[in-house]
């Protein structure tokens, strides 16, 4: 997008401020203003994890298995204690409490103890005065491992019986969660249809590679355990360290530094954020372990490999009456959010498409590779991209147009999806005829060579349900005003996404302030009420309503205090540019003072019981307080000669619900673009003799400076009821619909289907060698495995009453 | 954070003291300008040298001089922005200069050289890995091992000469002054080279590439065409330098050079001579397109498949081709 | 003892021969602005100016700076005033989690001192070699062209 902009210059340590755009009805909701913590950003004055230091800090460096399955024998760290300037070895036999990021995954171990499964997974740590010297101290520790066979695939972990399965306690084979589940009567459906269509499509694992690597650092002192770590969500890390040190939460603070980007791959808690805590309390002395780029590889937690099936039928008229759909992920070594993962493979096609008949069957293996986990769009962007290709072909069988087939399908506002999700604000249409009206789809050139693809998605604001079962708030705020100023605090994590600025923007809003004089404690579980996390773009919508809680109650408070001492009557207040009704805020607030003594406000969110409206195995998965929508189209010339592709222009259309500052959500609009043009073209964790293949920024290939297309944003702005302000989220919905899109501009350019992402050249050529010698053309998975999946669970239907909500 | 290992560096105070340094510590050292290519192999533990002999500093190493004929002769520790921001050199000598601006990505070109570039180690991505990671995989020729970890019956290394720069110089004719214990000698950039992954380079202990002739471009047109996945930072997957004379569409001369398809670049005199006296029409250029890429061998060692690269070899020499018959030739200065 | 200028300073500091610019301004000087995401000169968080060329810190070593000046992203700012790429990066939202910002900043830089009025083309190339993975480089790209349209006093 360019910009008109003329040049406005300002001075270093003002706030950042006097934005334009907006809605006049707000003073800072709406206005294009730069991010609270813009100029710490731009001087280089932001302190990340790394950039932390503490006197007496030691170095940690952990060693990790070269082995993708192994058992331990023993460890033998002798020579690497002894080793001078080593100050501590710590083996798993120290910390034996498994953990995970939520009660149903909690098998990993900080350092693996009985056996290793993945190539990378840590075994041991050492605490040295310096970096090199706990390097070198971790070659000298002799681990004896015995080789056990590894997995390395999902047909591989299907097989029964098995060697030795990389978790005992998992059943048929290794495969660690499935699930079958039925919303209507499905087979009905088929046998009501005119027209019915399989396919299969593969979308290989990616990883965020987030550009700052992971830090954390700890320190032990008068009992209570600090640890800073560049976390997603310093309440699971703050949950794990009290597990696994066995400290009472009371005695462990976790806070979240400034965040160089995390995508979902800082979100479980991770090995070295326990064992920098733990080897702190050994020594006494703060701990610091930063990892290497190859590490956060290791670590992983991407996005999964999926290799899906999906069945569909339609009548003559393009209406859907039954889908079936089943996915297989691979998910490496560990549990992680790969429950939930697995879930989210199946939850969101009703939320985006009005299917009267549903099933699923998902199947989520373990594989001795990296543990798979949450990226941006959680388990979504997989069936998302079969989706939308399926609708595709399905579009072609009818020779219907595949914008009006989906249109035909459409899920409505205001309805009750068949698995019982709560669909309220949804501008599915409207960014569906935006992007079509700014790309000239349906008018678009047809030539060889040039394509365009259309896609739309549905994505959550927040997760219905936390990451473990309670039911506490999901996030919360206090306020605390007085003669020294305002201050927020919330857990919430800014990752980079701006939710500080959006706290800041929200409470300022409120008390008729600008953003900079609300000052901001964020993300530190010592000093804020809990919120659970950056993830699931949840941040917004939760905190963003529980801070608008917390500052509506000061705001009356500070009212009703300035009207009794102005005399006036509290309704006649108004709340703007720094004044409340005749007096500053200032006076406002000596005289709330005076009148009450210490001013404090909370607040607080949890989603409302009616987002779900069926209780079933994996329910929690899938209900969310509001479902944004995205559409996108992708123009491109693919070369029918050499198979490459180069993506000129990106339409998208967002369903922002309101955009509470427009440079943040451009900045994640386009963001959330490139992250999918880079999982549509070049991203992938792939292995090679049970090895990654591309453990570096050089050989990981994402899009660069110089590969990116120009891109179009259209937000659509129809203000959700319960969103803050009318906000939804829009960190990860616009990332969906880009990928299939460009699969589907392929098609449009050159007439064959890549069935599998990333698509690489070879694969275009493959298809077209395929379309040359009069075979199926089309490059991708040929079947889908044989799964046990156990009966389905028939799910009645939401009754008529909640289905109209 | 990734750190280098621990060495000495030294500082000769000109090209006979660094040789006599390089030749004293012998394999314990390594010759150092830019460092693009050396200190993340450093880093990765791939070699340990304990002494660096650093040459960026030698002003003999930096001048530039074009003779009277247009001949070009470049000191090895110039940058490759050096090259890419010098309009003369552009002009006699496009395809150089085009290579020159092909490798890596900007901020690298500010310091990587043009003797670093000649000599840039073979990669493969069995060997361009972390300590950690060739541990559990296990060592390979190149590593002191027994076994290339590619191919494991083969006795050679099949590491990939990754330079852009070498195949376009050998399709130029250019000639590199080395210098070494017994003085300077002068040979084509050609001989530099040697088909084995684990020893490249055809240079003798302490020896130094100094300088880069390239001959006056004498009515010679060139192009070079660089195969990578993103447009900006990557390692040829391959690459096509071709030199070419024409007269009134006929060919008088050609010389064509594939780089990253084997542990040198290569040059296919064979397949070319054909074309001299022959107009150079698409028909022509289709069918040495398609020869060169008979004769390519590249293996799975690097970004996508060799499969493809093989096929794309095709293409870009078409294109190399192409481009080369349409570019300017220089006027004699 | 290594004698180092850095944005306009004079540094003396002890140093071993093995370390990168990268360790001396991060772990020597505190200057922790200077960011890293590779240390192999693979992602470019690490760029900073000798003598206003980009250079890769974690690939140079104290025996190759010589005299020349380095400039990190703590010395872009004119004093209280900030640079125009600054004030433009914030503008238009080029930092989001901000990790990219340094070297992205010092590699504009040097693009605008060289080619004032640069094609969105050239921006685009001349930022090609720092990777950044929040903002699709849109943004970024953008608060470029607008940072060259800033008074020429101004840089």
């Amino acid at each position: 997008m360019s910009t008109s902009r003329e040049w406005v210059g300002r001075r270093l340590g003002t706030v950042p401020g006097g934005g334009e755009d907006g809605d006049g009805a707000f003073q800072v909701v709406g206005k294009a203003m730069p991010r609270v913590d813009a100029v710490s950003k731009v001087t280089g004055a932001t302190v990340y994890a790394d950039d932390l230091s503490f006197p007496g800090t030691l170095h940690c460096v952990l060693l990790r298995s070269p082995l993708p399955h192994a058992r331990i024998r023993c460890i033998d760290v002798q020579e690497a204690a002894g080793l001078p300037d080593v100050v501590a070895v710590l083996t798993g036999a120290a910390m034996p409490t498994r953990f995970g990021v939520s009660p149903s995954s909690e098998e990993e171990q900080a350092l693996a103890a009985d056996k290793v499964r993945y190539v990378g997974e840590p075994v041991a740590a050492v605490a040295a005065r310096d970096e090199a010297t706990a390097r070198e101290a971790c070659k000298m520790i002799q681990v004896d491992y015995e080789l056990l066979e590894p997995v390395t695939s999902i047909d591989q972990a299907l097989e029964v019986p098995m060697d030795e399965p990389i978790h005992a306690a998992s059943k048929d084979g290794n495969v660690h969660r499935l699930a079958s589940l039925e919303f209507g009567d499905v087979d009905e459906g088929f046998a009501a249809s005119d027209h019915v269509r399989e396919d299969v499509f593969f979308y290989e694992g990616s990883n965020h590679l987030a550009m700052e690597e992971h830090s954390a650092t700890a320190i032990f002192s008068d009992g209570q355990l600090t640890v800073w770590s560049s976390t997603q969500s310093p309440h699971s890390v703050h949950r794990a360290l009290s597990s696994v040190l066995g400290l009472p939460m009371r005695r462990v603070r976790v806070v979240a530094t400034p965040h160089g980007g995390g995508f979902g791959g800082k979100v479980d808690p991770c090995s070295h954020e326990i064992v920098v805590a733990k080897l702190a309390m050994i020594t006494g002395r703060p701990v610091k372990c930063t990892l290497t780029r190859e590490e956060v590889f290791y670590n992983h937690r991407g996005r999964h490999p999926v290799l899906m099936w999906v069945r569909t039928g339609v009548t003559q008229d393009g209406r859907i009456r039954a889908m079936h759909f089943r996915t297989a992920l691979d998910g490496g070594a560990h549990a992680s959010l790969g429950a939930a993962t697995t879930y989210y493979t199946g939850a969101l096609q009703p939320a985006t498409y009005d299917l009267p008949a549903y099933r699923f069957e998902g199947c989520r293996v373990f594989t001795n590779k990296a543990p798979c986990g949450p990226k941006r769009g959680h388990g979504t962007p997989q069936p998302r991209f079969a989706l939308e290709l399926h609708l595709d072909k399905l579009a072609e069988d009818l020779g219907m147009d595949p914008v009006e087939l989906r249109r035909r399908n459409y899920v409505r506002p205001n309805s009750r999806t068949v698995n019982g999700l709560r669909i309220t604000s949804c501008a599915i249409e409207k960014v569906t005829d935006e992007v079509l009206a700014a790309s000239g789809f349906s008018r678009r050139e047809r030539r060889d060579g040039h394509g365009q693809g259309f896609a739309v998605s549905a994505y959550l604001c927040g997760a219905g349900t936390p990451m473990y079962l309670n039911r506490m708030p999901h996030s919360e705020v206090s306020l605390k005003v007085d003669r020294g100023g305002v201050t927020v605090f919330c857990g919430a994590t800014d990752i980079g996404q701006g939710s500080d600025t959006v706290l800041a923007t929200l409470v300022a809003e409120e008390l008729g302030l600008e953003r900079g004089d609300v000052r901001l404690v964020t993300g530190d579980t010592g000093l804020t009420p809990v919120d659970l996390g950056s993830y699931s773009s949840r941040v917004t919508f939760m905190a963003g309503n529980a801070a608008i809680e917390a500052a509506r109650k000061m705001r009356a408070t500070l009212v009703a205090a300035a009207a009794e001492h102005s005399g006036s009557r509290p309704a006649e207040m108004t709340v703007a540019g720094g004044k409340i009704g005749p007096l500053s805020f200032e006076q406002a607030v000596a005289a709330a003072e005076e009148r009450y003594g210490t001013l404090g406000s909370v607040g607080s969110y949890a989603p409302p019981p009616s987002i779900s409206a069926s209780k079933y195995r994996g329910s929690a998965v899938g209900p969310s307080p509001a479902f944004s929508y995205s559409a996108a189209v992708v123009d491109l010339d693919a070369d029918r000669v050499s198979g490459e592709v180069r993506v000129n222009k990106v339409w998208i259309a967002h369903d922002i619900g309101r955009a509470l500052n427009p440079v943040l959500v451009r900045g994640q609009v386009e963001g959330g673009v490139y992250m999918g043009l880079g999982e549509a073209l070049m991203e992938a964790q792939a292995y090679r003799n049970g090895l990654l293949h591309h453990p570096s920024v050089l050989e990981y290939k994402t899009p660069l400076s110089s590969d990116m297309p120009e891109i179009e944003q259209l937000l659509v702005e129809q203000p959700d009821p319960e969103g803050p302000y009318g906000a939804k989220e829009v960190g990860q919905g616009p990332l969906l619909p880009v990928v299939p899109a460009v699969v589907s501009a392929i098609h449009d350019a050159l007439g064959v289907w890549v069935d599998e992402v990333p698509v690489t050249p070879e694969k275009i050529l493959r298809a077209l060698d395929a379309h040359a010698k009069g075979s199926d053309p089309r490059t991708g998975p040929r079947s889908f495995p044989e799964i046990p999946y156990p009966p389905c669970e028939k799910v009645a239907l939401p009754d008529a009453a909640s289905a109209t909500l | 954070m990734l750190r280098l290992p621990r060495f000495s560096y030294l500082r000769p105070a000109s090209v006979a003291e660094a040789v006599a340094m390089l030749a004293d510590h012998g394999d314990r050292s390594s010759v150092i300008a830019g460092g693009t290519d050396l200190l993340p192999k450093m880093k990765r533990r791939q070699v340990q040298p304990t002494v660096l002999v650093g040459i960026a500093h030698l002003e003999a190493l930096s001048h530039r001089e074009t003779t009277a004929s247009g001949a070009v002769e470049i000191g090895a520790s110039r940058t490759l922005t050096s090259v890419l921001k010098d309009a003369e050199l552009a002009h006699h000598q496009p395809g150089y200069a085009q290579a020159a601006g092909l490798v890596s990505s900007p901020a690298l070109r500010n310091t990587g050289t043009v003797g670093g570039n000649l000599c840039v180690d073979t990669r493969c991505n069995y060997y361009d890995m972390s300590e950690e990671w060739r541990t559990a995989s296990g060592s390979c020729l190149k590593t002191g091992g027994e076994l290339c970890r590619l191919a494991p019956s083969s006795p050679r290394c099949w590491a990939i000469s990754s330079s852009d720069t070498a195949p376009i110089a050998v399709a130029l004719g250019a000639t590199a002054v080395v210098a070494g214990p017994e003085g300077e000698r002068e040979v084509p950039v050609a001989s530099l080279y040697r088909d084995d992954g684990n020893a490249h380079l055809a240079l003798g202990r302490g020896e130094i590439l100094t300088r880069l002739r390239l001959p006056a471009p004498d009515g010679w047109r060139s192009s070079y065409v660089k195969l990578r996945r993103r447009s900006s930072m990557d390692f040829p997957l391959a690459g096509a330098a071709v030199a070419l004379k024409i007269d009134r569409g006929v060919v008088e001369g050609c010389r064509l050079v594939l780089g990253a398809v084997a542990s040198q670049p290569v040059e296919l005199s064979d397949l070319v001579h054909g074309l001299v006296g022959q107009p150079l029409d698409e028909e022509a250029i289709e069918e040495v397109a398609s020869g060169a890429s008979r004769l390519a061998k590249p293996l799975d060692n690097a970004d996508l498949s060799y499969v493809w690269r093989k096929r794309m070899v095709k293409e870009i020499v078409a294109r190399a081709f192409r481009q080369a018959a349409t570019s300017e030739v220089a006027a004699v200065p | 003892m290594l004698r180092l200028r850095v944005n306009g300073e004079t540094y003396e500091t002890l140093t071993e021969s093995n370390e990168t610019l990268l360790e001396i301004l991060r772990e020597r000087l505190g200057l922790t602005g200077t960011k890293h995401g590779c240390e192999l000169g693979e992602c470019g968080a690490c760029t900073v100016l000798l003598d206003g060329t980009p250079v890769l810190a974690c690939l140079v070593l104290p025996d190759q700076i010589d005299d020349a000046e380095v400039t990190t992203v703590e010395g872009l700012a004119d004093g209280s005033v900030l640079h125009p790429l600054q004030e433009a990066f914030m503008a238009l939202g080029a930092s989001q989690c901000g990790y990219c910002t340094a070297g992205m900043l010092l590699s504009a830089k040097a693009l605008l001192d060289e080619q004032p009025d640069p094609t969105r083309e050239e921006i685009r190339a001349a930022l090609a070699g720092n990777v950044c993975r929040c903002t699709g480089y849109a943004s970024i790209v953008d608060a470029v062209a607008l940072a060259a349209k800033a008074p020429k006093g101004a840089r």
